[in-house]
C-alpha cells in the first residue's frame, strides 16, 4: 500500500499533479510504482467518475473494484472500438465451439461402448445359448433374463448400464449456443465479433492479469451476473440421458 | 433511422445526450447518430461510467464506420457496470473463462477415453481396428491460454 502521508505520492496524485493527502482514495490502489494503471484508468473513466465510484462501494470491495476497471480500460485502449466486449464475445464463441466439439467427442465414444457392448453381450448370449439347452426354460425370450444365473453377467449388465448413463450420451444433442447471438440484450452478436488476433493476445494478458491482481470469487460472480441478466451463455449439458436397450441377438 | 434522427436533432428533438446535457443539438453533433432520442438511458448509463468528454474523445479517435460499434460497446459496459459496480462486464468474462477451461477439460478427457478404446479395439484386432484409425474422433480445440499445450496436434477428423 503506498505511503502516501509520508513519502511518495501515489500514481493518481502523481498524474493529476496534486498533493497527495492522507486521505486520498486513490492511494491504496494506485501505487506510484504503477503509474500506467491510473493513466488508463483516467483516460478511459476519469478520475472523478472512479472517485463517485469507490465512494459507492464498500472499502473491502474497492480493490477488486480498481482492478476490475484498470482491466476494462487497458482492453478499451487496446481495442478502442469493442474494449472488453470483444473478449466476451470471442469466449462466447469458444464456449460454442467447445460445447460442440465435447458433444461430437462424446458421440463418437458412445459408439465405442455401443460397439463394446455388443460385442461382450453378443459372446454371453452365445454362452447362454450353449447353456440353455441343457434347461427347461426358454430364458432368451427375455432381453437379460438369461444374465441373472451368472454373478459375472450380472457385473456386465451393470458395467453396460452404467457406461451408459454415467457418460450421458446424447447421440441427438447438438450441443447450445446456435440461438446466443439473441443473448445480446439489444446487440447484435455479429457487430462484436473481433476480427483480428489481437483478441487472443487479450484473452491472454487477462489471464496473467486474473492470475496475480484480480481475485474473483466465484460464487458471488455467478449471483450476480445471472442476476444482473449480462447476456453471456451458460453451457448447455452436453448430452442427455439416451440408454440404449442391448439386444442380444 | 440515421437520417431521421440527424435530421431530427437540427429541426425538431434534440439527440439523447443533447437533450441529457441540455445543450442545444447542433447538426455536427458527434453524439446524435447513435443516441436517440427515445433511449435515453442509454446515454445516461454512459454518461455515469464514462463522461461526456471521454466518450467524445473516444468516438473522435475511431472510424465514422466503426462508431456505432463502439458506442453500443460502451453502452454495454456501462450498464454491466451499474449493474454491477465492482466487477462490471470483467466478472463476466472471468466466468466464460473459467467456463471454457472446464469445458476443455471435459474435452481432453473425453478424447483419453477415445483413445483408450481406440486403442483397446486396434489390440484386439476385430477388424474394426482400421476403421478407427481413420476416424479417431479426436477433437482438439486450441485454448489461446493453453496454446503450448495440445496433445492430439493434428488428429482431428
Amino acid at each position: 500500500m503506498a505511503s502516501s502521508s509520508s513519502n511518495s505520492p501515489c500514481a493518481a496524485c502523481k498524474f493529476l499533479r496534486r498533493k497527495c493527502q492522507p486521505e486520498c482514495v486513490f492511494a491504496p490502489y494506485f501505487p506510484p510504482d504503477q503509474p500506467q494503471k491510473f493513466a488508463n484508468v483516467h483516460k478511459v473513466f476519469g478520475a472523478s467518475n472512479v472517485t463517485k465510484l469507490l465512494n459507492e462501494l464498500h472499502p473491502h470491495q474497492r480493490e477488486d473494484a480498481v482492478n476490475s476497471l484498470a482491466y476494462e480500460a487497458d482492453m478499451r485502449l487496446r481495442d478502442p472500438v469493442y474494449g472488453c466486449v470483444g473478449v466476451i464475445s470471442l469466449l462466447q464463441h469458444q464456449l460454442r465451439q467447445l460445447q460442440m466439439d465435447l458433444t461430437c467427442a462424446k458421440s463418437e465414444l458412445s459408439k465405442y461402448q455401443n460397439l463394446q457392448g455388443i460385442t461382450s453381450h453378443g459372446l454371453i448370449a452365445a454362452a447362454a445359448a450353449a447353456a440353455a439347452s441343457h434347461h427347461s426354460n426358454n430364458i432368451l425370450n427375455n432381453q437379460y433374463n438369461f444374465l441373472s444365473s451368472s454373478r459375472e453377467r450380472e457385473r456386465d449388465i451393470n458395467l453396460i448400464s452404467s457406461t451408459t448413463t454415467g457418460i450421458g450420451i446424447g447421440t441427438g444433442g447438438g450441443g447450445g449456443g446456435r440461438g446466443s447471438a439473441d443473448q445480446y440484450n439489444s446487440i447484435s452478436h455479429h457487430q462484436f465479433f473481433p476480427r483480428d488476433q489481437q483478441q487472443q493476445q487479450m484473452i491472454r494478458t487477462f489471464d496473467q492479469a486474473a492470475a496475480g491482481n484480480i481475485n474473483y470469487d466465484a460464487s458471488s460472480l455467478l449471483a450476480m451476473n445471472v442476476s444482473a441478466g449480462i447476456p453471456f451463455q451458460q453451457p448447455r449439458a452436453a448430452a442427455g440421458d439416451d440408454r440404449r436397450t442391448i439386444d442380444p441377438s | 433511422m440515421a437520417s431521421s434522427s440527424s435530421y431530427s436533432s437540427s429541426c425538431n428533438s434534440p439527440c439523447a445526450a443533447c437533450k441529457f446535457l441540455r445543450r442545444k443539438c447542433m447538426p455536427d453533433c458527434v453524439f446524435a447518430p447513435y443516441f436517440p432520442p427515445e433511449e435515453p438511458h442509454k446515454f445516461a448509463n454512459v454518461h455515469k461510467i464514462f463522461g461526456a468528454s471521454n466518450v467524445s474523445k473516444l468516438l473522435n479517435e475511431v472510424l465514422p464506420h466503426q462508431r456505432e460499434d463502439a458506442v453500443n460497446s460502451l453502452a454495454y459496459e456501462a450498464e454491466a457496470r451499474i449493474k454491477d459496480p465492482v466487477y462490471g462486464c470483467v466478472g463476466a468474462i472471468s466466468v466464460l473463462q473459467r467456463q471454457v477451461l472446464r469445458l476443455q477439460k471435459e474435452l481432453d478427457a473425453t478424447n483419453a477415453d477415445l483413445l483408450r478404446y481406440a486403442g483397446a479395439s486396434c489390440n484386439r484386432g476385430t477388424g474394426r481396428g482400421s476403421h478407427h484409425g481413420q476416424n479417431s474422433g479426436l477433437y482438439s480445440f486450441s485454448s489461446p491460454w493453453s496454446s503450448s499445450h495440445d496433445p492430439y496436434g493434428d488428429h482431428r477428423n
